[in-house]
């Protein structure tokens, strides 16, 4: 039969698929958490080659993270109908609060309040995958290591892509010099936006700045430990554990408008002034939202 | 055209037999030689067919007179040692893999005869690290070049290979880089590992595994040696598992361990010859490693039959897992079977506490 063809039957096939969270009656979430159980126990879950674990992510690390999204920081999110409901995009934002909750926060955000439950697919630092249970989660939560090619192969593949390419200096930035964007890296999302063609969207996000407010920097402690900083906030490490709370700022995540890349066409990421422009027009963008977010909020506790 | 004398070393191992097996069913093939150290067992010599048997070592430039006297067109290269435990040592390992591969390219380099050189190699050559992409093209190499064991070993006979291939520009060379293979037959540091049924891991750490299933290693193998393929090609199945996963699959323990006292259990299991935890093993336990095989569907031509998945669960098959499946179905529909019965109670007992709302009564309306 030449005209037989599969036809699948679910529309997104590639797609692994995930029972949805079960909610309802105690009995049916009960009922849920026991599948869940025995898929866990069982291995009968699908995981892709980044690592990431869409069973697990859904069922544990999400909810976990939600009562922090919505109760905690209180997150207000802006322009979600910029970030398109397919295909590749390469989310751009701005860097900060000593530890990447920002990173998070986004993750939650375009997954429950973009209309299409947009996953967000991180790049992190080498870093992060060489620590222990940190690197592991990372990578089950669909982060994967900022290079170019892991973000070119996600892109290709039509994910959404998370990118913060001020990293550690941007994270790690005393608190005095909050809100101001430091050096974008080299540009080398928007080299891997070209080639691909996936559009950029400048994401300004304020609130972070002030969770762990590092006004100090141990640099003795940190080369013992073998990391970039070691952040000294006014609760940390001078109350201990307690010191890892974060302050319940009022977080406010703004999605800009795309900027499309497609009609430089894949051999404008050769040149080097082109890749410059668009990693400054890029970088301008969010600092400038981010001013506007910040007459927004009426206080940092908002 | 299809090659007329082929010559594969490494012949008494599993794979090296099962694909010499395979060659001498070929009636267009007209000899087929096995080469090894030691002699194949009776089972697998039963399944040689007409396979001639060599016992030599590629060590020895006795290689070399086999080769020219036979004519031989095609080498199969396959005597490659991944743990120091099946060769006596890592010493007689790197020995057998580096020396012996040096010996065998010289002993081609001067055989007119030899026009096709197969090496079967590893995806190893491109280590294992956090630094990692997380798909590595046959065109990248590794981050952190491997320092030592069977991935340096890959490298080292990976940079020979290629300078005979820049040496004898008229054979025809193709390396395959094949990932972990699996399957109920193979003996692989993999399969021995998994046998366990305590699966001792890096604590904080899951490894993103793909698979290869037997049948499809000695297809490729077979096709590599018959066709006309020459470069360089990753062989692995589609789809990928982590660590944990593959564990829970086979039903399995996972005992996570702090990384430090893994090294020490591993020389202790080495020392009674169980399983290997060399460096590199730890390190792909720890990180993983993934291949893309677009070049092997498109430009080798090859779709493996088996994902990672389904190879896996025919190797399943074989081992009895010690948490069975079932047993955990059965135990979750029990527990859930209860949950029920108490909500059911619980509504009851709701039912007579609150008794529902009296109907209104009702009475006939008389028509007018």
């Amino acid at each position: 039969m030449p005209e037989a063809r599969v036809i699948p039957l679910r529309p997104d096939d590639d797609e692994p698929h995930v029972p949805p969270p079960s909610t309802g009656s105690w009995e049916e979430q009960v009922a849920g958490g026991l599948d869940f159980l025995a898929r866990r126990l069982t291995g009968e879950y699908e995981t892709d080659e980044f690592g990431f674990d869409p069973d697990l992510t859904d069922h544990v690390l999400l909810p976990l993270l939600r009562p922090l999204y919505s109760r905690w920081f209180r997150v207000e999110t802006h322009g979600v109908e910029n970030v398109p409901d397919t295909g590749g995009a390469l989310v751009v934002a701005n860097h900060s609060g000593t530890l990447p909750v920002d990173a998070l926060m986004t993750t939650v955000a375009l997954h429950d309040d973009h209309p299409a439950r947009r996953r967000l697919r991180l790049l992190g630092a080498d870093l992060v995958f060489d620590l222990p249970l940190i690197g592991s989660l990372s990578r089950k939560m669909g982060s994967t290591l900022a290079c170019n090619e892991d973000a070119e192969r996600l892109l290709t593949e039509g994910e959404l892509v998370g990118v913060f390419p001020e990293g550690f200096k941007g994270i790690g930035k005393p608190f005095r010099d909050r809100y101001t964007l430091q050096r974008f890296g080299r540009g080398g999302f928007v080299t891997a936006a070209l080639r691909t063609g996936a559009p950029i969207i400048p994401c300004a996000i304020v609130g972070a700045e002030e969770i762990y407010p590092m006004i100090g920097n141990a640099k003795t402690l940190a080369r013992l430990f073998g990391l970039p900083y070691f952040p000294l906030t006014p609760t940390f490490p001078a109350l201990g554990p307690l010191g890892l709370v974060p302050l319940p700022s009022k977080w406010l995540i703004a999605f800009g408008e795309p900027i499309e890349t497609a009609s430089y066409g894949p051999a404008a990421a050769e040149d080097p002034m082109l890749v410059f422009n668009l990693t400054d027009q890029v970088r301008e963008t969010i600092q400038q939202s981010i001013y506007r977010l910040l007459l927004q909020r009426s206080s940092v506790w908002g | 055209m299809p090659p007329a004398v082929v010559l594969v070393t490494g012949v008494s191992r599993w794979l090296g037999g099962a694909l010499a097996a395979e060659l001498a069913h070929d009636p267009a093939i007209e000899r087929v030689i096995g080469v090894d150290t030691v002699p194949p067992s009776p089972e697998l010599l039963g399944r040689l067919g007409r396979t001639e048997f060599v016992r030599a070592d590629i060590r020895n430039p006795l290689i070399g007179k086999v080769i020219t006297t036979a004519a031989v067109d095609t080498v199969v290269h396959m005597n490659i040692s991944s743990t120091p435990a099946g060769s006596g040592g890592r010493g007689p390992m790197k020995e057998l893999n580096v020396i012996g591969t040096m010996q065998l390219l010289a002993a081609c380099q001067r055989a007119p005869s030899v026009r096709r050189f197969v090496l079967k190699s590893s995806s190893a050559v491109y280590g294992a690290s956090s630094r990692d992409p997380a798909v590595f093209t046959e065109t990248m190499q590794a981050r952190r070049v491997p320092s030592g064991g069977f991935a340096k070993d890959s490298v080292d006979i990976e940079g020979y290979v290629r300078s005979f291939a820049r040496r004898r520009p008229d054979v025809g060379v193709a390396a395959l880089r094949f990932t972990n293979f699996i399957g109920p037959r193979i003996d692989s540091l993999l399969t021995t590992f998994l046998r366990m049924p305590l699966v001792p891991t890096a604590l904080g750490y899951d490894a993103r595994v793909q698979l290869l299933h037997e049948d499809d290693a000695l297809a490729v193998l077979t096709r590599a040696t018959t066709g006309d393929f020459a470069g360089t090609v990753n062989v692995g199945g589609e789809g990928t598992l982590l660590l944990s996963q593959v564990i829970r699959r086979l039903g399995r323990l996972q005992l996570p361990l702090p990384a430090p006292t893994l090294g020490s259990i591993g020389r202790l299991t080495r020392r009674f010859g169980w399983v290997d935890y060399s460096p590199e093993q730890m390190r792909f336990l720890n990180f993983g490693r993934v291949v893309d095989t677009r070049v092997l569907r498109e430009e080798f031509g090859y779709t493996p039959r088996y994902t990672t998945a389904e190879a896996l669960a025919d190797y399943a098959a074989t081992v009895p897992p010690v948490i069975p499946p079932d047993l955990v179905r059965r135990a979750t529909a029990r527990v859930q079977g209860g949950v029920e019965r108490v909500g059911a109670t619980v509504d009851s007992l709701g039912g007579q506490l609150r008794p529902a709302p009296a109907t209104p009564n009702l009475q006939a309306v008389r028509d007018a």
